[in-house]
Parts: structure tokens; C-alpha cells; sequence
């Protein structure tokens, strides 16, 4: 195994080859889920909720079904619906009777957008007009929309069969789905030792990730009862697993072949419409493709949760942290499964702290059901979490970083969670922070009749291992075929390419990735958790690894030597006994054909921890007091990432999570009416930042190698998505003098906090 | 559903293109599942995302707000018309060199909308580049490889 | 989507005889930018779309020494495209630049914009500050209606059965005006207003207020034509304590309603805000 020691002497790694999959992407060539033309392909259109509570009384689908050019109509009684089963993604489980009834519904419908039917006709024109000629019939609920209104006495109960697990004790009749709770030392006491203690709470809205390519499927149902998927995914095994539960089939009754993916960040893990293609199909006998209108995407796909989220936190006369509690209340959507888990491992953890407490609470609400969204849970704790930890650092008259430093989580800190951290850049990154430019700077002067200030805050993510796998095959002239299971969501193929050609001794341009589909690629869990680089990785060094082992046979052969006697080193076979004996990875690739045709092997990976990593994020923005106009106007990421493999991706990743959370703190929110339902449906009213909203966001790469990988590799995705909301809040205390406890932070909001406006 | 196909006589990245369309199909759905191109992108269908951007009689326009039958007679340029067989544009070199795409949905349009600016304005002002592509969004890469792409392609064109 | 046939008469009278015919049925087709979301939301049902981008008169924009005529089917990007248009209407370019995207200006114009009618339009105000009449045919004559008197609701207007916008005139004030436009968002570009305000100051030969006009949009059911700000501007000099005066009565002026894009009071507290700003930037434009 490579030796972390040896980052010095990388050929690849730490280089920006063009991407593999970059011509075909800037040409318009590359095919995403919505590109896909099959023979016969038909198109469908969903029927869904007016309403955001309701009785499904009753589907009359016969006029849709005499539309000219209509081949086939559905209901939710066209599913099989099968009992409470739980199947686990590596990320996350999935009860398969919840997620059957969120992909068509046959008793109520939980939220606006919720899918009660599907039309499939010539083509999508046709089959909108159909769909429209669908009739429902609804019994109006009242509906909640927040964790505070579906938790009081006499809230409408969203599920009657919802047993809740509040800390051990089964509860009916309940909106909260789950309560949990994890306790060290005494904080109670702990408090009241306290020198100073801040308690704050805060409220945070549903956002969506946002991505550009709206959610697609196509498949086919054949007479050998094979289902055929063709979608974007961040993982082609999960959307088999998914499929086949919701289908009630085997798993390799159904293959799923991903297509380009045009953005997910946690949202392309749940399937929306595949299993609707598929039974359309199997009624129509064509292939059936669906695409979301953008307006769906947001009320029927799986945002990230709000919710209120109330924390406490003490430090000693000295300025450290002694206790800590909170409760952390996220609203799920319409079925359990909030990233409430998450936020517990997440909401300290920057911090070393002995006496902690941490409630989590999953709340269903009328809402749809949420999603992953890069480190889901984490940017919701850390706005609650670094907001008190920048006032205690006030009250102690302490500069914000150098009381995290004197806080710092390190190598042997118990995680407030239970989980002790191996070696981490915690304290690294905050030393960064403190050196940077940024931070040293002065203000500068502000735009006209705008203030200045500047702000402070960090972040965490676990980062995740589980399965992948990765095949290579050598080719003739000496370029390797690699064939993986993680989609590429934004470089992959070239970042785990990297990797093998590092221990090949061969440039990433002589790499042939390809993301395979479920049958022609080995195993691999979803692209997410920041686990792909990583996990695939070190897959794809360890089939690496074996590759050289079966090319050692090779020159064994060719050399008639024992294979003991053969060595591999900066890409050239030699004989360790014989210095005139050597092959450069392309000669013996030429001689393969006689010495047993083909060299092929695999690596693969089951992996338990990444070692997490840590941000700190530091914020200079103007902001107009008589508007409540904020613009972020200098911006520094400071990360630990880790081994960097592919500089420019790295730093590109970072940069687009910090700019989500900016959005996030800034403006973006699902602001619901009063009948329950989402106002701002399009990108105009969701005000996700445009070019012209952001600065260049300077990030400082901080590499504390990971011991656990060959190359040193942590996640790096997800991090940077954590601390914006907290440090925009941090810069408007600066700039205002006002703390702020609820986001998004909009023009609104600042002029109320003011004074300047009532409401 | 019943409405007379309309005979669109157009041309698309310089070649002559006729199709029968329904009237009340869009400019993208006509180059996406008539004409076969593929490569803009529908991201919202109201304007907002920039990734169906192609260009008419050389004005960018989101081609989800316009009617294919509209085109009849005008000249249309997509993503597909920018690499010639000399290679690929200098944007879309650019794009690749600095990074500029992650999951490449947006590229397309940003491509389109680009060229659209560097056609009339050879030398654009980064605060210019931005504005500009105010009406394209990306979500990967918080914009600021695409800025840098575009300036270094106006510097190498 | 409901189905819906095009035509695209090449003549006014072919068009209104097309509108007259179909009524409720027929939209006019000039940028597309709203109508086609429109269609696709479902807010017409329709059997015909009128593109009336292939009647001449309507593309033309004639800017003479006295008058700015622009046809109802110019887009956007025409006006800021001719150097001669912002020196006298820079309201006009105000709004013309920030109207939706790059794309949405290829298309989108501000006939269009008046004919929608919404009473967030960025179109409307600096139409009123810059004092223009919509000029409409009918099948049974034209007729011209200042812009102030337009729209009748959201997304209502004067038009009757069989009527179509030919095109807006608007006079050139000469050397002593100004115009400005501005419109409050979250957000630098894309958003729709929050609130916005348009203003116009023409100074008499002694540096007084002649004439000044202030026109308000996103906060009443149509874009609002503030009278009694304007006229309280009258004679006065253009000075800071004349503007906020301005600007407090303005606010008085607007009706505005919570929604998703503000609450009430801050689109007041904006109207305020503005107007000043709008006023300071008029009176910055004159001679420059």
C-alpha cells in the first residue's frame, strides 16, 4: 500500500488533467437522463395534489384515457404497495411502503405536488392535456407546514399507523416520528458552574439543492419481466434496490443503466419516477420517459429540512466550553426521515466539550419528503451552534477564532455524539484561518451608503466510506479501461482515474473511465456522503494494486522468472535480479496478447469512516440599512481536505458549497401559504444566487492526509456547505450590531431586526 | 389535440433545416426531439435557468419562451454549431481548462450565452461577463471558473 | 397544456380581425417571455396565438427631435442598443436593462410588458415618468390612453374585445430632465421587484421644479402613478427636504399587499426609500 509519507513524489495526483467526460460535456454531446431516445418511446405526465393534506377519495381516469394519442393510465392501485420493509442504501434506510406511497399515493396525499396518477401518451404535450383530464377527489385536512405546529395538542396527525420512538417509548398518534438522545457527564451542573452561558434558539426554512437538471426516468417493462431504467441518479445500485422493492421484484430483474447527471447534491439518491415508467410501460408495452417540471421539482422532490433547532452552551471563566445542550427539531415532509441523525453527529463537533446533551427530533409535517442536501442536518446546526459560540467568544472578549482554537476538537476528543475522532485538521484549519490574508485585512471601505462587516464561523462533516468497486482492463496500447459504479456528478471518473494511474506509474490521460450500469459495473453504494474520491478510490488503488500483481505474472512468463523475482516502480517491471529485464507499463501491454491475452482485475471496498473534516469560513459583506440589501463582498474557505488528488475539482466543489450556503443564509426558503402550499415554485421567486450575486470565493486547501486512505483522502463536498449561514449572521452582528437567530437572512428580516419595519 | 402542423423552414448552426411542428410546441423541444439536438438543456421552462439558451439571428434567447414555429426563416445556433472541425471553440477550451463545469447541465447554455457576448464584445469587463450571465444559472461551481473561463477565452480568441 | 393554433399576419388589420374573431381565445405574441409561462401555467385557455412580430409598424422605433414612438413588438435590448434613445429616456434604459435576463431582453419589450399589465411590471412606471400614451387600433378605429390609465387590475387594462397596443409615444423633455428607474430585489438581477419606483424631474430656466413625476410598481393592484408626490414637487427647489417631503407622501400613495416578495409595511418602507434615491438620481441625470 502507498505510504501517506510519500505525497512529495505524486506524478498524478495533485495535478488538473482535463476531465475524461469534458469534451463531450462542452460540446452538447454527453447524454443526461432527459437526452435519452429509445424505439417507440412514449412520454408521461403525473397528476398530482392540489392540496397539502387530504383524503385520496376517489381516481376517475376515464376521460384521460379517450385523449387521442394516450397509450396508458395508472393509479397509486397499480403499485403493490406492500407492507412496512426497511432496505438500507449504505446512506440512509428506506421504509419501501412510505416510499411507495410518496411515489404515488392511494390513501392521502401528505403535501401539494404529491402524485396521485400518470398519464403515458405520444408525447409529453399529449400526455400534460390527459393528465389534466384526470379527475380527483379530495377530502380536505388541515394541514401543518412547521415542527412547531405539527407538535401542539391537537395537531391533524399526518400518519395513523406512525408508531413514534420517543427516546425508547412507542407513542400513537403522533407526528414526531422519532426522539432521540445522547448525554455525557452532567450539563445541568455544568451550567450552573458556568461562567457565562448563552442560550439561543433558531428557526430555519425547507430549501431545496436546487439543481439545474430537473428529475427524469425512462424505462421499460419487457415480456420477460425485466425492468429497464435509464435516469440521472447518484447511485445506480440504490435506484435498482428502490425500484425492485417499490416493483416487488428481484433485484436483477431490473437494471439500471445511469445516465450524465446534471446535479444532485443529495436529492438524486430517492426515486420519483422510475417505478411509474415502469408500470406505464408494462401497460403500454413502449419504452416511457418522464421529466419534472421545474415547479414540481421543488413541491414534489426531496428538499433539506427546517425546522427549530434550540441550543445552550457554557464556558468557564477561562472562555472554555464546559457544557452544552440542544434540541434539534427537523421537520421530515410528509414521511419520517429528517437528517435529524446527522445534525446530532454534527451540531458540536468542532468543539471539546464534557458535559453535553443532544435531543433530536424527526417531525413529519405537510411538506414533501425531504432529502439529503450536502451534509444533511450539519449547515441547520452549525448556524445554531457558531452563532452562540461567536457571542460567548464576545462575552469572553476573545477573538472568535482563537476561541475555537482554545475549544478545538483534536485526534482523541470524544465527539458530543459518543464517537472519539481519529486524526483530524480541526485545529489546523483554524490556524489557517487565523494566518490567512483574509482575516488579517482590514475592512476596506464600503460601497455607498452601505455598512461593512465581517464574520466567522465553522463546520464539520463525518464524511462516509461504504461499498464500491472498480474494475480495470488493460488494453494493447497501454491504456486501461476503468469501469466503476459511482456516478459522476462533477469529476469523478478523473479523480478516481487519478488514483490508479498514480500506482500504475502511467498519466490520468491514459485512463478510459466509464460509469457502468447495475450489470456491467461491481457494486458500488450512492455518490454522496463526500464518499466517491475516497471510497471509489481506494477501489480503484486497490485494483491498481492487483493489476501489477497480475502483470507480474505476465513478466514471469515472458522472462521465465519466478514472480518473486519481479518487481514494479515508477510504472517500469523489472527483475529484481536482472537490470536488463525491464518493461514500461505500454511495452508489456503490447506483449499481453502472448502471454495470456487480456490482463483484467478488480479492487473493491466496504469501508466504515473517512475521517471527517472541518471549514472555517470567513465573510466580508455590505449591507444597505435602509433596504436591508446584502452583498457578500469578500469571501475565504478555509478546509481540510485532506490529500488534494485533483486540485481544481477540489476547490471548484468548495466553492459551489459555499455558495449554496450563501444562498441558504441569504435569501432562499420554501415560503408556504396558508392552504399549505410552497409559493416561490420557480428559480424567480427561490432567488438562488446568480453570477452577478457572488464574489471569486478564495479557498485555502488544508491537507491533513486521512490515515485511513492509501493517498490521504477525506471528503471534501459537503463541509463547505456548513458555516456560510452562521458567518453571514456573524458579519451582519458586525456590521449592525444585531444578532440574528432565523434564516434566511433576507432584506425583510434585517429591516425588522432594525426596527425599521413591523412585521 | 387536434392542430395543423406548421412547416418550419429554418437554419440551424448554418445547414438548412425543415421540420413539421405542432404550433404550440417550443423552440427546445423542436431542436431536442424533433431536430434531434439535444444538447440545450430544459432546466425550468420560464426563462429563469439559462440552460436552453441558443441563439437567434444572433441575439441569445432562453428557446423554452420561444415558439419553434417562430424561427421559421431565422437563423438558430445551439451548442452543438460552436466546435468546427478545426476543434472546439475557444470557450469551450477555456471551460475545460479552468474547471469551469461540474455536472455540466448548465455548460451548454453558458457556452451559448458566452459567445453571444464575445461575438459583440471582444474584450468584456469581468463586472460585464457577470451581468451577462445573470440569466444562466449554475449550481456547482459558484460561478467564478465560468468567469474566469470566459475572460480567458476573450483573451485567447 | 391546452392546444392552441399560430398565425402571423403580417398586416395590423389582418391581426385585429384575427383578435376581434377569437376574443378571450387569442393573445397577441410579441417577446413570448410572460405569455408562454402564462400558457404553460395555465392561466389562458387559448385557441390561437397571435405573433404579431411580422407587422412592421409594429418593430419600429422612431426617435424624432419632439417624440420616441416605439412599436408595441420592440424588444428590450433595442432601446439600450441605440446611444441616442438614453440620453433623453434614460428611465426608459433604466428599466429596459434590468428587465429579466440577457435572453428575456431579446425578446421581451416593454409593449408587451404595459399589455400584461402585472403590477410588478418594470415597464410601466418609467413609461409614466417619462409621460407616454399607449397608442391602440381597434377594428373599428385607434385610440391613444396615457400609460397611468392603462391597466385597470392585475393583469387587466383598457383593451376591449378585438383591441391590440400599436405602439407608445412619449415626448423628449429636453435638456433640463431627468428620468430614473429603480426597482428593489434580493437579489442583483432576476428577481421581480419587491417594490420599485420610476421618477422624472424637469427644471424651469431658474432651477425650479417645472414638472416632476414619480410612478410606483409592486405595491397597489396596478403600477401607480403617485399624483400627489408629484405635484407636491411643483415649484419647488430640488432640494434634499423637497425630495424626502416627496417621498413621505408617496408612500401614503401606495396599497401594497404581503406576499412571498415582501410584507407590507417594508414595500412602504421602500417606496420611501426609493422615491429619494429615484429623485437624487433625476436630478443628477439633468444636463449630464
Amino acid at each position: 500500500m502507498v505510504n501517506v509519507s510519500d505525497s512529495k513524489n505524486y506524478k498524478v495526483i495533485g495535478t488538473n488533467p482535463i476531465r475524461h467526460d469534458g469534451y463531450d460535456k462542452v460540446t452538447g454531446r454527453a447524454v443526461y437522463g432527459a437526452d435519452i431516445k429509445l424505439p417507440g418511446l412514449i412520454w408521461a405526465s403525473i397528476v398530482r395534489s392540489p392540496h397539502a393534506h387530504a383524503v385520496l377519495k376517489s381516481v376517475d381516469t376515464s376521460a384521460a384515457e379517450k385523449v387521442d394519442g394516450v397509450f396508458a393510465v395508472m393509479t397509486g392501485k397499480d403499485l403493490p404497495h406492500l407492507a412496512d420493509s426497511w432496505i438500507d442504501h449504505g446512506e440512509g434506510t428506506e421504509n419501501v411502503a412510505w416510499s411507495s406511497e410518496n411515489i404515488m399515493a392511494t390513501k392521502k396525499v401528505l403535501y401539494k405536488g404529491h402524485a396521485v396518477a400518470a398519464v403515458a401518451a405520444k408525447d409529453r404535450y399529449v400526455a400534460d392535456y390527459a393528465a389534466s383530464k384526470i379527475k380527483v377527489e379530495y377530502e380536505e385536512l388541515e394541514s401543518v407546514t412547521n415542527v412547531e405546529d405539527a407538535t401542539k395538542e391537537g395537531a391533524p396527525i399526518l400518519l395513523e399507523d406512525l408508531v413514534g420512538d420517543h427516546i425508547g417509548k412507542k407513542v400513537e398518534k403522533t407526528n414526531i416520528a422519532s426522539v432521540t438522545r445522547h448525554e455525557f457527564g452532567d450539563p445541568d451542573k455544568a451550567f450552573q458552574d458556568a461562567e457565562h452561558v448563552v442560550e439561543r434558539t433558531f428557526t430555519l426554512q425547507m430549501v431545496h439543492q436546487g439543481y439545474i437538471e430537473p428529475h427524469n426516468a425512462t424505462a421499460t417493462w419487457d415480456e420477460e419481466g425485466r425492468v429497464k431504467v435509464w435516469t440521472s441518479t447518484q447511485g445506480a445500485f440504490p435506484v435498482r434496490t428502490s425500484t425492485a422493492a417499490i416493483l416487488d421484484m428481484d433485484v436483477s430483474k431490473v437494471k439500471v443503466t445511469p445516465l450524465e447527471i446534471g446535479g444532485g447534491f443529495g436529492g438524486k439518491i430517492p426515486i420519483y419516477l422510475e417505478p411509474v415508467c415502469a408500470t406505464l410501460s408494462k401497460k403500454s408495452g413502449r419504452p416511457v420517459k418522464a421529466v419534472m417540471e421545474r415547479s414540481n421539482v421543488f413541491q414534489a422532490s426531496g428538499p433539506a429540512p427546517g425546522g427549530t433547532i434550540t441550543v445552550k452552551m457554557g464556558t468557564d471563566k477561562n472562555g472554555k466550553l464546559i457544557a452544552a445542550d440542544t434540541s434539534i427539531k427537523l421537520e421530515a415532509g410528509g414521511f419520517p426521515g429528517a437528517a435529524v441523525g446527522a445534525a446530532v453527529q454534527c451540531i458540536f463537533a468542532p468543539y471539546e466539550i464534557a458535559n453535553t446533551r443532544i435531543d433530536g427530533y424527526d417531525i413529519v409535517v405537510n411538506k414533501p419528503k425531504s432529502a439529503a442536501y450536502r451534509a444533511p442536518g450539519s449547515p441547520q446546526a452549525a448556524f445554531a451552534t457558531e452563532t452562540v459560540v461567536n457571542e460567548l467568544a464576545d462575552l469572553h472578549g476573545m477573538d472568535p477564532v482563537d476561541f475555537r482554537l482554545l475549544n478545538a476538537s483534536k485526534e482523541g476528543t470524544r465527539r458530543a455524539d459518543g464517537v472519539v475522532f481519529p486524526v483530524i485538521g480541526n485545529e489546523e484549519v483554524l490556524d489557517a484561518a487565523k494566518a490567512s490574508d483574509h482575516w488579517k485585512s482590514e475592512l476596506g471601505t464600503p460601497m455607498k451608503g452601505r455598512i461593512r462587516g465581517r464574520g466567522v464561523a465553522s463546520g464539520y462533516w463525518f464524511n462516509v466510506g461504504l461499498k464500491s468497486t472498480v474494475n480495470l482492463t488493460v488494453n494493447t496500447d497501454g491504456v486501461v479501461a476503468l469501469v466503476e459504479g459511482s456516478t459522476d456528478i462533477g469529476g469523478t471518473r478523473t479523480s478516481i482515474s487519478m488514483q490508479a494511474a498514480e500506482i500504475l506509474g502511467i498519466p490520468a490521460t491514459d485512463f478510459r473511465p466509464t460509469v457502468g450500469d447495475t450489470e456491467t459495473a461491481g457494486y458500488a453504494d450512492v455518490t454522496g456522503g463526500s464518499r466517491t474520491t475516497y471510497a471509489t478510490g481506494f477501489a480503484a488503488v486497490k485494483a491498481a494494486e492487483n493489476l501489477i500483481e497480475v502483470l507480474k505474472e505476465r513478466c514471469s512468463i515472458i522472462w521465465s522468472l519466478d514472480k518473486q523475482d519481479i518487481d514494479f516502480e515508477n510504472g517500469t517491471f523489472f527483475a529484481t535480479k536482472d537490470p536488463e529485464l525491464k518493461f514500461t507499463f505500454k511495452q508489456l501491454a503490447a506483449n499481453l496478447d502472448s502471454t495470456g491475452g487480456p490482463a483484467a482485475s478488480s479492487g473493491s471496498v466496504d469501508l466504515e469512516s473517512a475521517g471527517g473534516a472541518f471549514g472555517t469560513h470567513i465573510v466580508d459583506l455590505d449591507v444597505d440599512p435602509d433596504t436591508g440589501k446584502t452583498d457578500i463582498v469578500r469571501y475565504t474557505a478555509v478546509q481540510d481536505v485532506g490529500t488534494v488528488i485533483y486540485p481544481a475539482y477540489c476547490r471548484g466543489n468548495i466553492q459551489g458549497g459555499v455558495v449554496q450556503g450563501i444562498g441558504w443564509g441569504l435569501n432562499e426558503e420554501y415560503f408556504m401559504k396558508d392552504d399549505g402550499s410552497q409559493a416561490n415554485t420557480s428559480y424567480l421567486d427561490y432567488r438562488m444566487p446568480t453570477a452577478l450575486d457572488m464574489p471569486n470565493i478564495d479557498v485555502i486547501m488544508v491537507e491533513k492526509p486521512n490515515p485511513g486512505h492509501p493517498f490521504g483522502v477525506r471528503g471534501v463536498g459537503e463541509v463547505p456547505i456548513c458555516p456560510p449561514i452562521a458567518a453571514i449572521g456573524d458579519a451582519l452582528h458586525d456590521a449592525l450590531g444585531k444578532r440574528f437567530y432565523d434564516a434566511p437572512m433576507k432584506p425583510g428580516r434585517i429591516l425588522n431586526v432594525l426596527g425599521k419595519i413591523s412585521d | 389535440m387536434a392542430t395543423d402542423k406548421i412547416h418550419v423552414k429554418t437554419t440551424i448552426n448554418g445547414r438548412p433545416e425543415e421540420f413539421l411542428t405542432d404550433p404550440y410546441v417550443s423552440l427546445l423541444d423542436a431542436l431536442r426531439e424533433i431536430v434531434g439536438l439535444t444538447g440545450s438543456k430544459e432546466g425550468c421552462l420560464d426563462g429563469n435557468c439559462g440552460a436552453c439558451t441558443v441563439n437567434v439571428n444572433g441575439r441569445i434567447v432562453d428557446s423554452c419562451l420561444v415558439l419553434a414555429a417562430e424561427v421559421d426563416g431565422q437563423k438558430v445556433e445551439t451548442v452543438e454549431g460552436m466546435a468546427s472541425a478545426d476543434g472546439l471553440h475557444p470557450l469551450q477550451q477555456a471551460f475545460l481548462e479552468e474547471a469551469a463545469l461540474q455536472c455540466g447541465i448548465c455548460t451548454p447554455g453558458f457556452l451559448v450565452a458566452s459567445k453571444g457576448l464575445l461575438d459583440n464584445e471582444p474584450n468584456p469587463s469581468e463586472g460585464r461577463i457577470r451581468h451577462w450571465l445573470a440569466g444562466n444559472l449554475c449550481r456547482c461551481t459558484g460561478y467564478e471558473n465560468i468567469i474566469k473561463a470566459v475572460k480567458k477565452a476573450a483573451e485567447n480568441s | 397544456m391546452q392546444p392552441f393554433a399560430y398565425s402571423a399576419p403580417t398586416t395590423l388589420e389582418e391581426a385585429v380581425e384575427i383578435l376581434d374573431k377569437h376574443g378571450e381565445k387569442a393573445r397577441p405574441l410579441a417577446g413570448g417571455t410572460d405569455l408562454l409561462v402564462q400558457i404553460r401555467g395555465g392561466r389562458f385557455d387559448l385557441d390561437t396565438v397571435v405573433d404579431i412580430k411580422k407587422i412592421p409598424e409594429l418593430n419600429e422605433i422612431s426617435n424624432g427631435n419632439d417624440e420616441l414612438v416605439l412599436g408595441a413588438a420592440v424588444p428590450c435590448h433595442k432601446l439600450y442598443d441605440d446611444p441616442s434613445i438614453s440620453k433623453s429616456y434614460p428611465g426608459l434604459i433604466d428599466a429596459a436593462t434590468l428587465i429579466g435576463s440577457i435572453q428575456i431582453q431579446s425578446r421581451s419589450g416593454f409593449g408587451g410588458n404595459l399589455c400584461n399589465s402585472t403590477p410588478s411590471a418594470d415597464g410601466i412606471a418609467p413609461l409614466i415618468v417619462h409621460s407616454a400614451v399607449a397608442n391602440i387600433q381597434g377594428k373599428s378605429g385607434s385610440r391613444s390612453v396615457p400609460v397611468e390609465d392603462f391597466c385597470t387590475g392585475p393583469g387587466s387594462n383598457v383593451l376591449g374585445k378585438g383591441e391590440m397596443l400599436v405602439s407608445i409615444t412619449m415626448p423628449n423633455k429636453g435638456d433640463k430632465f431627468g428620468a430614473a428607474y429603480e426597482r428593489f430585489i434580493p437579489r442583483n438581477e432576476m428577481d421581480i421587484a419587491v417594490a420599485a419606483v420610476g421618477a422624472s424631474i424637469m427644471l424651469d430656466s431658474n432651477g425650479k421644479i417645472a414638472e416632476a413625476k414619480i410612478a410606483l410598481a409592486s405595491v397597489g393592484p396596478t403600477p401607480i402613478f403617485a399624483t400627489k408626490a408629484s405635484e407636491s414637487l411643483k415649484g419647488k427647489e430640488p432640494n434634499e427636504a423637497a425630495f424626502k417631503e416627496a417621498a413621505s407622501i408617496a408612500k401614503s400613495e401606495c396599497s401594497p399587499i404581503e406576499d412571498m416578495r415582501g410584507t407590507a409595511d417594508q414595500r412602504k418602507h421602500l417606496v420611501e426609500v426609493l422615491t429619494e434615491r429615484m429623485l437624487i438620481k433625476s436630478l443628477e441625470r439633468i444636463g449630464g
